[in-house]
């Protein structure tokens, strides 16, 4: 290797040419460059942030929801404090001196470095007297904010709000300073990045008395702030509104998707708020009061709230049975009380008419065969079994899957197996008869009112659905492509025929559940459930789809401690797919009722 | 010598650069993170009071190192490697992502970032392999083996989406031409490293002129008889077919760029007659290969660009560049760095007294950034210092290298000289704004722990290998 020595020198020669180069460039900036100079006092250079707009969120059709409008907050940063006239800050501020220490004491320990907050959103009268004095205290600046503005007081839960930026957050993320809003809830929250835009810093040269002399190198360091882009929801903020105004004085949800494309086009949570309510000084007053109501209506309860599904989970059964060849269209079960209670019904002959009279014998005779298939001598060890096939079966439904809908705070909900029964009762110590009531509905099963939408919108589709969303177009861009793509079930086309007589049955022909969803010159397709709830009243629901043939809308409602699901869940979902598909109401009677009720939690 | 204490064979004048560059590193953490409320220095909630563990860890580390024997290193080699390359692996499993990197491990608060030890493993490796008197770079088996050991890191860590960290690995182009690597390949892929960093940097128009000299360079120094000279002429075939396909596969196709590729072409194409005229008619196939191969590049820097660099690491280069959609823009976070350095003048604010790192205007001060803190608080004077420091400890290890009696402590010493170098050029470099932020540390200063232990088990190997250069005969 001798004949390679000389090498050292090229390399260290290669390596000595690199550091000159960066050398050269340190002694040109730090002592030729002028232009990077800043005063021994750091006075002499001011950045100001400016605040990009925050996008606007528009409805599907481009109604607007949600605007800004400007406010000044009076920053500081402590460190940058100097002796000054107390007083005459406190008059500007019409504060008293107790009132400026106890700000003054929570600007410094947030940090003496950076600046916090000493008073939020000034009204235009005091800036402009404030913006006189300013000169007279250093340290103190303003800085302009865009608060939020609602066109009116729908979508609360939908559309979140955007709040101060909390000291755990800030530490994390360093785009943001103290005292910059960002979203808290909702697609504020979710879509914060997109609707923010950026920050840009405009630097400032200022004289000793903190007055802006003007811009520094002609603006050469500054960076433009580039706007937040607007939001385009799925919602239909008609329907969104009406769905608001049924649920009033309920507690519940309604969620409505077309199948055709997974838009949610309705997202009711029950009780709701004014979303204004959650904008200005009074925002920590009222955010409280909400928080601690005993409705909870901070909570949105068509994603995150969880509930036994009832009923409408027989036609989960009945698809899973179907597939996996323990059920044929014409099985027949009689309905035999002993086995679990029914209401009288004529005998069902096939599984359409079993999902019509939503027997309840029948669908625990269903989910016994695919619970025991008669795999291992043991009970313990083929249930075992049959739930685990079961369990990865029924979840291709949607269930138990947390979808990404654009909103945060989605629940997942509940599909118990083997291995929660395990945890429960010990390994081989359950057997069917220790979970047969799953096969209704009830029990351990929790399913969210979105996933109730979203699989009725895979059986109007007949096997397949779109990423459920909410929104629609972001500036100019369309969504993630995830939200286009359809994503199969594992469940043959065919099996879902039966099931979309049975659904239709159960609407129009007598005996049916759901009589009170009917829509004249339409075929609508639903199923009613009630779930006993040991705490209280039971909870009602009812899920459909329409028209039978080239469905449009699929839509799950969820009426809190409302009883029987065709009596409250039905005529509401009803009522929402006329708004939606014929845009009148036929029967205004039934919208009175529906309006004038009070439904109380009693949880 | 055999007898004398291990104490009084090593290299203390290394040793004594490496307290004091860890000590500068501690002195501007705590000035970085500095704020007045803060009580005392062995505060283990703040960034420099978990820096004194760090560094009290480092210093057992460095003992234990300078205990074990050096044979171990030798024997141990690809092992090493295999444990190196396992964790690598590992990260992509079980790791966490930060800053869109999927390339640390948590334990519960604390974090590590393993590539940063398989630096060491890789250059272990690669001493192990290059000093085996089999190899040469005229058998392609040693080139494929050198080639595995290199780019399976790399590639893991691309896949891990840290560039920066896989952007090392290019150094060790150094250690290779040391060991006799034809410098007609050194060139070029000294010329490919320089440029891929300059693609990420500059606007093609700059580019394609930097392609046509390097080009001509290329041609200039090419020599087609020997095999790494093919090696080379393959890799270009190979590289350019892929880079055209890439190309017309993609969406970037601009007017604006087929202009400039056309101008590109045609002058190529007349230095080309020009050649023929000259009667070197021989090479100019070779020329018109390499051209092809190195416009190619260029194409696939802007596809690599678009296509596969992730968006926060677009974002880093294009505000490096001004080409962010607002005419305006400059990037903020270099410019910043810069403002924080350049306010510091000859002899610098005074300890403590930084006011551009201090208002949080500088990002991630305390690691990438460390040096702005230098620059700003001590000026011109303790950034050169800092700079002395380094290039004297790389050049001390170079030099020392060249003395070991075996390929294995002098071809280690050369791997970790280029590590060193690497990550001192582009951090500095980065902070002034000439190379891209890609995120690197610099050695021994910045805060963390993973690289401060990765940095001192490199260096100490070396001087423990460098104590026993009498003894290790073989």
């Amino acid at each position: 290797m001798k004949k390679y020595d000389n090498r050292k020198y090229y390399i260290s020669a290669i390596i000595l040419f690199f550091i000159f180069v960066i050398v050269f460039k340190l002694i040109n900036l730090q002592i030729f460059d002028e232009s990077l100079k800043i005063s021994a006092e750091n006075n002499s250079q001011r950045r100001i942030t400016e605040y990009p707009a925050r996008g606007l969120i528009y409805d599907r059709y481009g109604n607007l929801l949600v605007y800004n409008e400007a406010a000044y907050d009076l920053m500081l940063i402590p460190r940058k404090m100097k002796e000054f006239d107390t007083l005459s800050l406190c008059r500007d501020l019409n504060i008293d001196i107790s009132d400026f220490y106890a700000r003054l004491e929570k600007c410094i320990s947030f940090s003496s470095f950076r600046p916090s907050v000493f008073y939020k959103q000034i009204t235009a009268q005091q800036y402009s007297t404030l913006q006189e004095h300013l000169f007279k205290y250093p340290g103190f600046f303003v800085q302009n904010r865009t608060l939020r503005k609602y066109t009116s007081s729908l979508g609360a839960h939908i559309l979140g709000d955007i709040g101060e930026i909390d000291k755990e957050t800030l530490e994390k993320n360093p785009y943001y300073t103290g005292g910059d809003y960002i979203g808290k809830s909702g697609v504020e929250k979710y879509y914060e990045t997109v609707l923010r835009g950026k920050k840009g810093v405009k630097i400032f040269l200022v004289d000793v008395h903190n007055n802006i002399q003007g811009s520094y190198m002609n603006g050469k360091y500054d960076t433009l702030a580039i706007p937040g882009k607007d939001l385009y929801l799925t919602i239909d903020s008609a329907l969104q509104a009406y769905g608001e105004r049924l649920m009033k004085n309920k507690v519940g949800s309604i969620v409505a998707i077309d199948p055709n494309n997974g838009e949610i086009l309705a997202l009711v949570s029950s009780p709701t708020y004014d979303p204004q309510l959650l904008v200005g000084r009074n925002r920590g007053k009222n955010y409280d009061s909400l928080l601690n109501a005993k409705s909870k209506p901070l909570i949105n309860r068509a994603i995150s709230s969880t509930y036994p599904p009832g009923s409408i989970f027989k036609i989960a059964q009945a698809l899973v049975g179907l597939q996996e060849g323990v059920l044929k269209p014409n099985t027949f079960y009689p309905c035999d009380v002993s086995l679990v209670g029914c209401h009288g019904h004529p005998p069902a002959q096939g599984v359409a008419r079993a999902i019509q009279y939503s027997c309840n014998p029948y669908f625990y005779m269903v989910f016994r065969s695919l619970v025991q298939r008669k795999i291992e001598k043991s009970i313990f060890k083929d249930s075992r079994i049959g739930l685990q096939l079961w369990k990865e079966k029924i979840t291709g439904l949607g269930f138990d899957k947390a979808f990404d809908i654009g909103l945060p705070g989605v629940n997942k909900g509940q599909i118990p197996g083997p291995d929660y029964y395990d945890r429960k009762y010990g390994k081989y110590r359950w057997a069917f008869s220790t979970i047969y009531s799953l096969g209704i509905g009830q029990g351990e099963v929790l399913v969210s009112p979105l996933q109730m939408a979203n699989f009725c919108a895979i059986i109007a589709n007949k096997g397949y659905y779109y990423n459920p969303h909410i929104v629609k177009q972001i500036g100019t861009d369309s969504v993630d492509r995830k939200n286009y793509m359809k994503i199969f079930t594992p469940f043959d086309k065919k099996h879902f025929d039966v099931i979309i007589e049975g659904m239709e049955y159960a609407v129009n022909e007598d005996y049916g559940t759901g009589r009170n969803a009917i829509i004249s010159g339409m075929r609508v397709c639903g199923k009613t459930g009630t779930v006993q709830n040991p705490h209280g009243k039971d909870h009602s629901v009812f899920i459909a789809f329409a028209p039978k043939d080239e469905p449009k809308i699929a839509i799950a409602v969820y009426v809190e401690n409302a009883g029987f699901g065709g009596v409250w869940a039905a005529p509401i979902a009803r009522l929402m797919m006329e708004k939606y598909l014929l845009d009148s109401i036929i029967d205004p009677d039934i919208e009175k009722i529906i309006f004038e009720t009070k439904i109380d939690a009693e949880q | 010598m055999q007898n004398s204490s291990i104490f009084k064979r090593l290299d203390w004048i290394s040793i004594l650069i490496y307290l004091l560059l860890v000590l500068i590193g501690w002195v501007n953490i705590y000035s970085a993170v500095y704020e007045e409320s803060h009580s005392s220095i062995i505060d283990l909630s703040q960034k420099y009071g978990k820096q004194l563990i760090w560094i009290g860890a480092a210093l057992l580390l460095a003992l234990v190192i300078l205990i074990i024997d050096s044979k171990f290193y030798t024997s141990f080699a690809y092992v090493l490697y295999a444990v190196g390359i396992l964790l690598l692996f590992a990260v992509l499993i079980f790791g966490i992502e930060i800053n869109a990197s999927k390339s640390w491990f948590q334990f519960g608060t604390f974090r590590m970032q393993p590539v940063e030890f398989t630096k060491i493993t890789v250059c272990l490796a690669l001493a192990q392999t290059m000093s085996s008197r089999f190899f040469s770079f005229n058998e392609i088996k040693s080139i494929i083996k050198i080639g595995i050991i290199l780019f399976l890191p790399i590639l893991l860590i691309f896949i891990q989406n840290d560039t920066g960290s896989a952007l090392v690995f290019f150094a060790f182009i150094f250690v290779l031409y040391r060991e006799g690597m034809s410098k007609e390949l050194f060139f070029t892929g000294f010329v490919l490293i320089v440029l891929f960093l300059l693609a990420m940097l500059t606007n093609l128009e700059i580019l394609l002129l930097v392609v046509l000299i390097a080009s001509v360079v290329i041609y200039i120094i090419s020599n087609t008889r020997t095999l790494q000279a093919r090696i080379m002429l393959y890799l270009f075939l190979l590289y350019s077919s892929l880079s055209l396909i890439f190309y017309f596969y993609s969406d970037i196709f601009t007017e604006k760029l087929l202009l400039l590729i056309i101008i590109n072409i045609t002058i190529n194409l007349l230095t080309m007659l020009i050649l023929y005229f000259t009667s070197r008619k021989k090479i100019i196939l070779l020329y018109f290969l390499i051209l092809l191969g190195v416009s190619a590049f260029v194409l696939s820097a802007d596809y690599i660009f678009n296509n596969i660099l992730q968006p926060h690491q677009q974002n880093r280069i294009t505000e490096f560049l001004g080409i962010t959609d607002d005419p305006l823009g400059i990037g903020y976070n270099v410019n910043q760095s810069k403002i924080a350095i350049g306010s510091g003048g000859l002899t610098g604010k005074g300890f403590l007294q930084g006011t551009q790192t201090k208002y949080n205007f500088v990002p991630e001060q305390s690691t990438d950034f460390i040096f702005c803190t230098i620059g700003e608080e001590w000026g011109l004077i303790g950034s050169l210092t800092v700079i002395t420091l380094y290039t004297f400890l790389i050049l001390r290890i170079i030099f020392r290298s060249e003395k070991q009696r075996t390929s294995f402590s002098r071809i280690y010493g050369y791997g970790v000289a280029s590590i060193l170098f690497f990550h001192v050029a582009v951090n500095i470099g980065m902070t002034v704004g000439l190379t891209p932020v890609v995120g690197i540390p610099l050695p021994f200063l910045s805060y963390g722990g993973s690289s401060l232990w990765a940095f001192t088990i490199l260096l100490f190997i070396f001087i423990k290998l460098d104590s026993d250069r009498t003894e290790n005969l073989r």
